[in-house]
């Protein structure tokens, strides 16, 4: 499992943050501030991962047998959480994607992002992206 | 108000988020319990569980009288001429629904209109669509000024004999304002139309005479004054609950059943069909206990304190910008910052302790009118102090200048 890398990457470096709810938060609205954003032109009603207070809008694309995706999001916290996935997914293999196992929010801490689902959508992330990995799982089996 | 004694009455204020104290300021959602309560809910559990009202074994009196006693204390503690105007409901939502789907579905007539405001919360809103819809009446809708205040002189103007029914909210949950009721009520009624009142925020505040406001129905949560969740009322004026038809069927609401017709109970028992939430029933009347031991005016007081001191320490952030700033106000701080989502404000404000709500606060209508998404909301109750709001002030300094 590829994805695995880059979780126990992530870990790594948030447990220098020893719990700390609040450095935790700053740090990954750093990560947001960071990551490459989506073109505006994409920030449509159509890319748009429904959460009930951010708004995450999320596009894909193949290359080669990977997939790339990029995001933004109108809340810093929710952009940097977007920016984590990216990390973990952006870059595998459609199968690689599907098959793996999110894990790392609980290890850092974070699985309350997990469990309310309904404030930032953080679960609705995940199955969008494999979502889309699913259909580019189709779009290689039809080259093969 | 002897403060520290006050919260040592309330368990959950010594509770710790994320290893800080807790600052519970999500009052307009919901307030914490004093132990009055809880010990009455435990108490009717130990002691008195029984179904009430047909039991003829003892425990069955003890819980139907303790379930009664509720019902007179709501009716002192609102000032209603009669125990028999007080139901017991779900809470604000349902009693709502059930003038909406009782009085509505009998009175309105297809061009008939409802008028409300753009402050409603969507408890006050959906009701109105559907019994609208289905009768094809008119919904009207009072505009707000950008303070938050209502523009009487638009009510006026929309106000006519084809109103049949106005629903307002006496405090509004997410901007604090305290609407000038009476005056809305005294013109509804030069057009005989009747007025139902949203309390779900005011009755923590404000001292209520149903009489004095002659309003038609006034609609209440116990759990947003001290008391138990999925307990609220619904006042309504004798001859107006009389002609309406029943809400909803089954056991306690009826005289007589049979195949070939079903009499109906009279009020208030014609309106509570089932078993109700007795345990939370019960303990609803310590919470009023309690409140009226302290006194509105000095819970008021207090919070407006509290209130003051937020504002004026909130000026001190760079692009604080309040949302709803009435003459007239409940405690309810909704607030923006420049620059950054309440979302994270309050996601932010979480990692120290402090609970604030966040997003349209059920009020989407209002949000769209002042073409913002939700706001930030700090809501203070009588157990908050000065120095909890110094922590959410600090707080939010620290994500302003991380931010900027």
């Amino acid at each position: 499992m590829f994805t695995a890398e880059a979780q126990d990457q992530i870990i790594e470096e948030f447990a220098i943050l020893d719990g700390d709810q609040e450095m935790m938060n700053f740090y990954i609205m750093e990560l947001g501030q960071k990551m490459k954003l989506l073109d505006e032109e994409y920030m449509i009603d159509d890319n748009l991962v429904k959460g009930c207070q951010s708004k995450v809008w999320l596009k894909s694309k193949l290359t080669g047998d990977k997939v790339k995706y990029l995001a933004d999001s109108n809340t810093g916290i929710t952009k940097g959480l977007v920016s984590l996935l990216i990390r973990v997914f952006s870059g595998h293999t459609p199968e690689d994607i599907i098959s793996a196992e999110v894990y790392f929010p609980e290890r850092i801490g974070m699985s309350r992002f997990i469990g309310t689902q309904r404030s930032n959508g953080f679960l609705a992330m995940i199955k969008q992206m494999k979502l889309e990995a699913i259909a580019y799982r189709v779009v290689l089996e039809n080259q093969n | 108000m002897d403060l520290k004694g006050l919260r040592s009455q309330f368990p959950t204020l010594r509770e710790e988020v994320n290893g800080k104290p807790l600052v519970y300021f999500d009052n307009a959602a919901t307030t914490q319990k004093p132990y009055a309560v809880l010990k009455a809910l435990e108490e009717y559990y130990h002691h008195k569980n029984a179904n009430i009202h047909r039991g003829i074994h003892t425990l069955a009196e003890k819980a139907t009288a303790a379930f009664e006693e509720t019902r007179k204390r709501v009716k002192s503690f609102i000032n209603s001429a009669e125990v028999e105007e007080i139901i017991f409901t779900k809470g604000t939502t349902e009693s709502i629904n059930l003038v909406a789907s009782s009085y509505g579905r009998k009175f309105l007539q297809p061009g008939d209109e409802v008028i409300i405001s753009t402050m409603e919360h969507h408890s006050n809103i959906v009701p109105w669509q559907i019994i609208c819809e289905e009768k094809g009446a008119i919904l009207k809708v009072i505009p707000v000024n950008n303070n938050g205040e209502l523009l009487l002189e638009e009510y006026g103007k929309i106000l006519s004999e084809k109103t049949k029914i106005v629903s307002v909210v006496y405090a509004s949950n997410s901007l604090g304002t305290i609407n000038p009721v009476k005056t809305i009520i005294k013109k509804a009624q030069e057009y005989n139309a009747v007025v139902l009142l949203d309390g779900a925020q005011a009755t923590a505040h404000l001292d209520i005479d149903v009489q004095d406001l002659d309003a038609d129905f006034y609609a209440l949560s116990a759990h947003k004054m001290y008391g138990p969740t999925g307990v609220g009322v619904l006042y309504g004026k004798r001859e107006l609950l009389e002609e309406m038809p029943p809400y909803q069927g089954g056991g306690e609401m009826i005289k007589d059943v049979s195949f070939e017709k079903t009499t109906y109970n009279d009020i208030p028992y014609k309106f509570e069909a089932g078993t109700p939430n007795i345990a939370d029933v019960v303990g609803f009347k310590y919470a009023m206990d309690f409140v009226d031991e302290i006194g509105k005016s000095n819970i008021h007081a207090h919070e407006m304190a509290v209130y003051d001191y937020a504002m004026e320490k909130m000026e001190e952030i760079p692009g604080f910008q309040p949302v709803g700033i009435a003459d007239k106000k409940v405690s309810v701080l909704s607030f923006l910052i420049d620059g950054i989502h309440p979302f994270d404000i309050g996601q932010m404000l979480d990692a120290r302790g402090v609970a604030v709500r966040t997003g349209h606060h059920c009020t989407q209508p209002l949000m769209d009118r002042y073409g913002i998404e939700g706001t930030a909301r700090a809501s203070f109750s009588l157990y908050n102090t000065k120095d909890e709001v110094d922590v959410m002030v600090d707080g939010l300094k620290r994500i302003v200048n991380f931010i900027k």
